[in-house]
């Protein structure tokens, strides 16, 4: 009688190491740790680069501990986390906002949805001149442009979303009473939870990119000007470095938001 | 909303008392004169456009009756159900509820759709809730809830979620969903087309039960001959007017018969005059009655 539950599908590990507590987190861990292991025999023990070329995994972290130690490495990664959580956070809400007015009313959506697409078409750096030239080359600029990253994967996605609830969903709504904001609770943004939670995770994976490029291009901390200055100075050590810790905190962010998503959709879809 | 009186336990003589001086009593039990409502239909009829589906349609429906709608595909069976309970604003005509015309999403009246429509990430015992009518107090409202679920037989999975039970349980929580503002008019749009033959006859019975405590008007949409002798006080054949010349009919279904059932419910399945009905039905509605 009963129809079986979707929820069990969703992991595709084997069931007997899901049973493991950590499994997955183990079985996640082999590829980078394999990777760790080349990095270190080609580099260290066989020597087929320099290490301007490819450092060794140590330099790697004697530069850290370096940087660590004179106390700039938390400075850079505090700043980027902080720029990339505030412009994140100010696209998504407008995103959110803007898309379920889009998708909600058919006059907004006439009106407004031709400019928001040209919009949308502009790629997000040629923003960067004009938002220097406006906002100069301080905290306003790059958060400006991180939140113009995260706005269009939320706002696509709310948007598009709300256009597609069930019909017959909302005509259930209304019939037993509800229009306005109660239908909009009730009914219409619950059955779009899965889908603003996917917009979500691109969306800060964009925000991501777009601090790398605010910072790259203008900036005297943070992870992006890490990697520009390491460049000038020709230190690969500090590069990689760079790179592996976008690399794990941006890894972190999104499992972060993928717990959030979890939860939410147990309780909405 | 008083909900002190056992309302689904009324004795059909009670509510015929009621529904007999609905005018007197609204003031006082608005509650229990809604329950069972005379629907009206003035020369109903909706177009698409250029195409005209339905047409001239007249039609009383007696408080507390049983209508069973009854027409080929597409001609319009679902358009009328949606006219009576305020679905659907494009029609023409009137539709008088109770002397009143219908409202946009008339809350006079209750639709159980072919779909349950029930929403996914809401237990049943929610999904039943939506149907209360708001300004109930919580209390009430619960209880009221638990009474509908235990009528249409659902208070052990109230707990689940739609995609946790099956078909013929959710088109019964969409019934009990209905149910519970206590509608005037139920209107059914094929509600259990879509389940396999077991299931159907045991919903058919279920809503005998559930009419017969409400004593609610029900328009029920069928495209099932059999469901319609069995359920329905009378019922209307939607499609051409045998009084017009078939030739230059204008185009769109109306009126074709409207006809009462005889006999007490349950019925006989089997009784020969059902069988006469039945065969003269499938025969309007254009099919041979002897390949059936």
């Amino acid at each position: 009688m009963a129809e079986t539950t979707r929820e069990q599908n969703q992991e595709c590990a084997p069931a007997r190491i899901r049973r493991v507590p950590g499994g997955r987190v183990a079985l996640g861990a082999i590829v980078p740790l394999v990777l760790l292991l080349v990095w270190w025999l080609v580099t260290d023990i066989l020597g087929l680069f320099s290490s301007v070329q490819l450092p060794a995994p140590q330099e790697v972290v004697a530069a850290g501990v370096e940087l660590h130690e004179r106390g700039e490495l938390g400075q850079h990664v505090a700043i980027s986390v902080q720029r990339v959580l505030l412009g994140f956070g100010i696209g998504a809400v407008l995103g959110l906002a803007v898309g379920s007015l889009l998708g909600l009313s058919r006059i907004a959506d006439t009106l407004l949805q031709p400019t928001i697409g040209a919009f949308r078409a502009v790629p997000s750096l040629a923003w960067v001149p004009l938002l220097i030239l406006w906002m100069g080359i301080y905290e306003d600029s790059k958060v400006t442009l991180i939140a113009i990253g995260a706005f269009f994967p939320v706002f696509t996605a709310v948007y598009s979303a709300l256009r597609h609830v069930d019909p017959q969903l909302v005509e259930a709504g209304r019939a037993f009473g509800l229009h306005g904001v109660r239908l909009l609770t009730t009914v219409q943004l619950p059955a779009v939870v899965p889908s603003v939670f996917s917009g979500l995770r691109l969306a800060l994976a964009q925000a991501w990119l777009f601090l790398v490029a605010a910072e790259l291009i203008a900036s005297s901390m943070g992870l992006g000007f890490v990697l520009t200055d390491s460049q000038n100075t020709g230190r690969t050590d500090r590069l990689l470095l760079a790179i592996i810790l976008l690399a794990v905190i941006g890894k972190i962010t999104d499992a972060l938001l993928g717990l959030v998503e979890r939860r939410a959709l147990t309780t909405w879809a | 909303m008083t909900t002190s009186a056992p309302a689904l336990a009324t004795p059909r003589a009670e509510r015929t008392a009621e529904t007999a001086a609905p005018a007197d009593r609204r003031g006082t039990t608005a509650e229990s004169a809604r329950r069972s409502l005379p629907v009206d239909l003035q020369a109903v009829g909706r177009r698409f456009g250029e195409r005209t589906v339905l047409r001239d349609v007249d039609v009383a429906l007696h408080p507390g009756e049983v209508v069973a709608v009854l027409g080929a595909s597409g001609c319009g069976k679902s358009t009328l159900l949606r006219a009576v309970g305020g679905l659907d604003a494009g029609h023409d005509g009137q539709v008088l509820i109770d002397g009143a015309p219908v409202k946009p999403f008339d809350e006079r009246t209750a639709v159980g759709f072919q779909e349950p429509r029930l929403l996914p990430w809401r237990s049943i015992r929610r999904n039943v809730a939506l149907g209360m009518p708001r300004g109930v107090s919580r209390a009430a409202g619960r209880e009221r809830v638990d009474e509908l679920l235990r009528l249409v037989g659902l208070a052990e999975r109230a707990e689940l979620r739609p995609r946790e039970i099956s078909g013929g349980m959710a088109q019964r929580a969409s019934l009990a969903r209905a149910l519970a503002r206590r509608p005037g008019v139920l209107l059914l749009d094929e509600p259990f087309g879509a389940l396999d033959a077991l299931t159907r006859l045991k919903m058919q019975d279920l809503l005998l039960d559930v009419h017969a405590q409400t004593g609610t008007t029900v328009l029920l949409v069928t495209h099932d001959v059999d469901e319609a002798l069995q359920l329905a006080d009378r019922i209307l054949l939607l499609g051409a007017d045998p009084a017009e010349d078939a030739d230059d009919a204008p185009e769109g279904a109306t009126v074709s018969r409207l006809l009462e059932v005889p006999g007490e419910r349950p019925r006989d399945r089997a009784s020969a005059e059902l069988a006469t009905l039945r065969g003269e039905l499938l025969a309007g509605l254009g099919v041979d009655a002897h390949e059936h």
